[in-house]
């Protein structure tokens, strides 16, 4: 689907600079299993600079085949996990970091999702305190004397274990 | 000559737009029958003409006329027959003419199933479904003409990208424009009840079909286009966080939270004003989605800048109905108070909780999607936001919500009791807990994933049967017997617990294997044995293949015989990965052949996909969901109802 965009836009030239060989190849692969891994975790989080939105270890283009050679390289030469990243970065730029450091501006994007939902929760309790007065008040809950007797009614009904035909989505009795 | 009556019929198209825009809602306003009466014809002579456009083009397409521009560009006359067809929809232009096409064909049908609209309403919403039609009218006409011809046809196009030459592909725009557009709808009548100051159960009963409609067609589109990258791109990927994938998901999360408030409004008459904002949004992000796809400024600013005249135009067409919408709804929503109030612990909050849920996720989406371009115009910083993101901010909520989402459903309006809810619950929790104990146990590493995602996928489906069998008050007569909208919110929200079972045990134990193979090789990945039998070149209609045949067997016994090829197309000089796939319900086999090597053998890559199939079968399950809700008597009944002609009456159906 990431492949779309050329679609509805027609940058053929995008594709065009992927070469045909798939991803992760065979001679790349290191002999030691755990070394491996690891450069599979890092080339995930690391974004092919030429493509849309690939990471490398997605990659058919053949920058992406040159990172993951350095990242392995890097890995054989004894780099910790974050020493390979900051390697990278240092020469291709922070443009190649799928997962935005979390410090200076970038926290606004971490943050962004919890505050709307801290705000919106916020709203919910203002609201529900607002119609809690508006029922002390006299208002009521909506309900008249008859519905709080039938709800009260049928309340009991569910909790007996009978059925609860009302609580549904059906809009009440049918013909 | 057909392409030439095509782009006049485009024209007179716009022009009826305008017509249809201007004269009911000046009707409306003065109360002028005759002039709001304009609007039905017009709806329909507007998607005739549009139709026809369409046709033409198509016309051109299927008979590879050269002399058009876009025919060149995107056809090749030695392609199939269906990827002629749908390539008028695989490039910028003929995309857009499905665009409008289709939202004028929705225009058409709410013109043909409104006649118990009340009048002005009925008016109101077809005018504002029309101004959206002007504004797409113009941005074809004027910065993308699909009828262009060329001064001096070539002998022969130059193709289609090879990437889109498949069937995945060729339905997943059409779908996917039938979710956006289906979402104007929402957004009309939203706009016109905001002018009429009036939202009631009877509007939401209106909407909500469209809605329904909508959000079903997004639905498929997006899992077409996932099913798509997980048999094309040659490694087993379904969804990546691009932008373009955002850019259809955000309206398909808000789509989802405007379904649920919309029932709250049928059902209870509360959160009007909450629901109107919701299809004002859903709609915005469509158009968002548009703007983004269309203008590329997320990919690249370069690529903004290659083309500003259509990015510039669509954001500005963004800017018109956003800002115009929000301004309306600004002055108007006070008018639309809430008759109902419901107590904390009820339906409506728990519809409350979904919305603000699946609200948030949409919102988590679109920081991701746009901070990269916010932190290049702000802090001239050039950085990415892809998937390790998305997936640590956008799950929580989601996690959230299936948690929630049982309970909910068989909450009472009103008012309810949670340890009540939860008691009915007790078979699915312990349910939940098993699987993920047998998860745990099945499993070698020691990743919570799996097990959680099967507790949750088993709690939301055992929840949507409970929900049923409560409905049904525990008897198996009274099943069969449910109305479908019953049917429907239990397939979508197990269809929501198949796919997380389906995403989660995908990406927690695939196993995969990459291998230079030489002909006669035979290796074992997870317990399966592969043998590479032979790799031979045949000639495709318009491209060149080498495939391999690869033979599987378990234990001694014969599995599959698989075929993975790779294509070349010469026309478009591309080269494309088929990846052969066994399909199963509990594993997917998925073999991958690549370059030659230097020692005379292939580089393979093998993998054992789990529970793959249940990431497509859950969206499936969904979209049949609302399928079976969009079809219930209550909806079928107001349209027998309109069919027999009774006096028009404005009482709702019941």
């Amino acid at each position: 689907m990431r492949r779309l965009l050329p679609a509805v836009f027609v940058a053929i030239h995008a594709i065009a600079l992927a070469a045909p060989a798939p991803a992760v190849q065979p001679d790349e692969i290191l002999p030691d299993p755990a070394l491996e891994r690891r450069a599979r975790e890092i080339s995930a989080l690391l974004r092919c600079p030429v493509c849309q939105g690939e990471s490398i270890d997605e990659s058919d283009a053949g920058v992406a085949r040159d990172l993951r050679l350095l990242v392995r390289e890097r890995l054989a030469a004894g780099d910790s996990d974050q020493e390979v990243i900051g390697y990278i970065v240092a020469r291709y730029g922070e443009f190649v970091l799928f997962d935005p450091p979390k410090s200076g501006a970038n926290l606004i994007l971490w943050i962004a999702g919890p505050a709307m939902l801290i705000l919106g929760l916020a709203v919910m309790a203002t609201l529900y305190r607002r119609g809690g007065r508006a029922a002390e008040g006299g208002a009521g809950d909506g309900l008249t004397d008859e519905e709080s007797a039938r709800l009260a009614a049928i309340l009991e009904r569910g909790e007996t274990g009978g059925g609860d035909m009302s609580h549904g989505g059906t809009g009440g009795p049918r013909q | 000559m057909i392409a030439e009556l095509g782009h006049f019929a485009l024209i007179l198209a716009a022009f009826v737009a305008v017509l249809q825009a201007v004269l009911p809602l000046w009707g409306a306003w003065r109360r002028d029958p005759g002039l709001m009466a304009v609007a039905d014809p017009a709806a329909r002579i507007q998607f005739l003409l549009s139709a026809f456009a369409f046709a033409a083009l198509t016309h051109a397409f299927v008979t590879s006329d050269f002399s058009l521009r876009l025919v060149t560009l995107n056809s090749h006359s030695m392609k199939p027959l269906i990827y002629k067809i749908s390539g008028v929809w695989g490039n910028h232009e003929g995309s857009l003419l499905l665009w409008v096409t289709i939202l004028a064909g929705f225009g058409a049908a709410c013109a043909a199933f409104s006649s118990r609209l009340p009048a002005t309403l009925r008016a109101r919403v077809l005018s504002v479904q029309a101004m959206i039609g002007v504004a797409f009218y113009a941005f074809i006409l004027l910065t993308s003409n699909p009828f262009l011809r060329l001064q001096t046809p070539p002998f022969d196009g130059q193709d289609l990208n090879p990437l889109l030459q498949d069937p995945g592909l060729a339905f997943h725009p059409p779908f996917l424009y039938l979710g956006y557009v289906g979402l104007s709808v929402s957004f009309s009548f939203a706009v016109a009840a905001l002018i009429e100051g009036r939202v009631d159960a009877a509007w939401a009963r209106w909407v909500r079909p469209w809605t329904l409609a909508a959000w079903m067609f997004l639905t498929v589109g997006i899992a077409l286009g996932s099913w798509w990258a997980y048999y094309e791109l040659g490694w087993g990927g379904f969804w990546f966080w691009d932008p373009v994938e955002n850019a259809s998901f955000m309206p398909w999360l808000i789509a989802a939270a405007l379904l649920h408030s919309a029932a709250v409004v049928e059902k209870r008459e509360a959160l009007k004003a909450w629901t109107v904002l919701l299809a004002i949004m859903a709609f915005g992000f469509s158009l968002i989605g548009t703007f983004i796809v269309r203008s590329g400024v997320l990919t690249s600013v370069h690529a903004f800048a290659n083309d500003p005249e259509r990015g510039v135009f669509i954001l500005a067409i963004l800017a018109l109905f956003l800002a115009g919408s929000l301004t309306l709804f600004a002055l108007r929503a006070s008018a639309l108070a809430a008759s109902g109030v419901f107590a904390p612990v009820s339906r409506e909050t728990a519809l409350v909780l979904n919305n603000v849920l699946l609200s948030v996720a949409a919102f988590v989406v679109f920081v991701g999607t746009l901070w990269p371009l916010a932190a290049e115009m702000l802090f001239d910083r050039k950085l990415s936001v892809g998937p390790p993101f998305f997936n640590a901010a956008f799950s929580p909520f989601m996690i959230a919500l299936a948690l929630i989402l049982p309970v909910g459903a068989i909450l009472p309006w009103k008012r309810g009791r949670l340890g009540h809810a939860l008691r009915q619950l007790w078979g699915a929790a312990v349910l939940a807990v098993a699987a993920a104990a047998l998860g745990w146990t099945v499993q070698t590493g020691r990743t919570i994933l799996a097990p959680a995602g099967l507790a949750l996928g088993v709690w939301l489906i055992a929840g949507a049967a409970g929900d049923l069998w409560l409905r049904a008050a525990r008897a198996l007569r009274r099943l069969v017997r449910l109305p479908r909208a019953d049917w429907g919110r239990a397939s979508a929200h197990a269809g929501f617990g198949v796919s997380v079972i389906g995403i989660a045990l995908m990406l927690a134990w695939t196993v995969e294997d990459i291998r230079v193979a030489a002909i006669g090789d035979r290796f074992d990945v997870g317990g399966f044995s592969f043998s590479l039998d032979a790799v031979e070149e045949t000639q495709g209609p318009n491209y060149a293949a080498t495939v391999a045949t690869v033979r599987v067997a378990r234990g001694g016994v014969p599995v599959a015989v698989m075929h993975p090829e790779k294509r070349f197309y010469p026309v478009a000089r591309m080269p494309t990965t088929e990846a052969a796939i066994h399909n199963g319900v509990l594993r997917d086999l998925y073999v991958v052949i690549g370059d030659p090597q230097g020692d005379g053998g292939w580089a393979i890559r093998t993998y054992i996909k789990p529970f793959a199939n249940w990431v497509w079968a859950g969206a499936i399950l969904m979209a049949l969901g609302g399928l079976l809700s969009l079809t219930d008597r209550r909806y079928r009944v107001a349209a027998g109802a309109r069919r027999a002609g009774a006096a028009a009456s404005a009482t709702p159906a019941e």
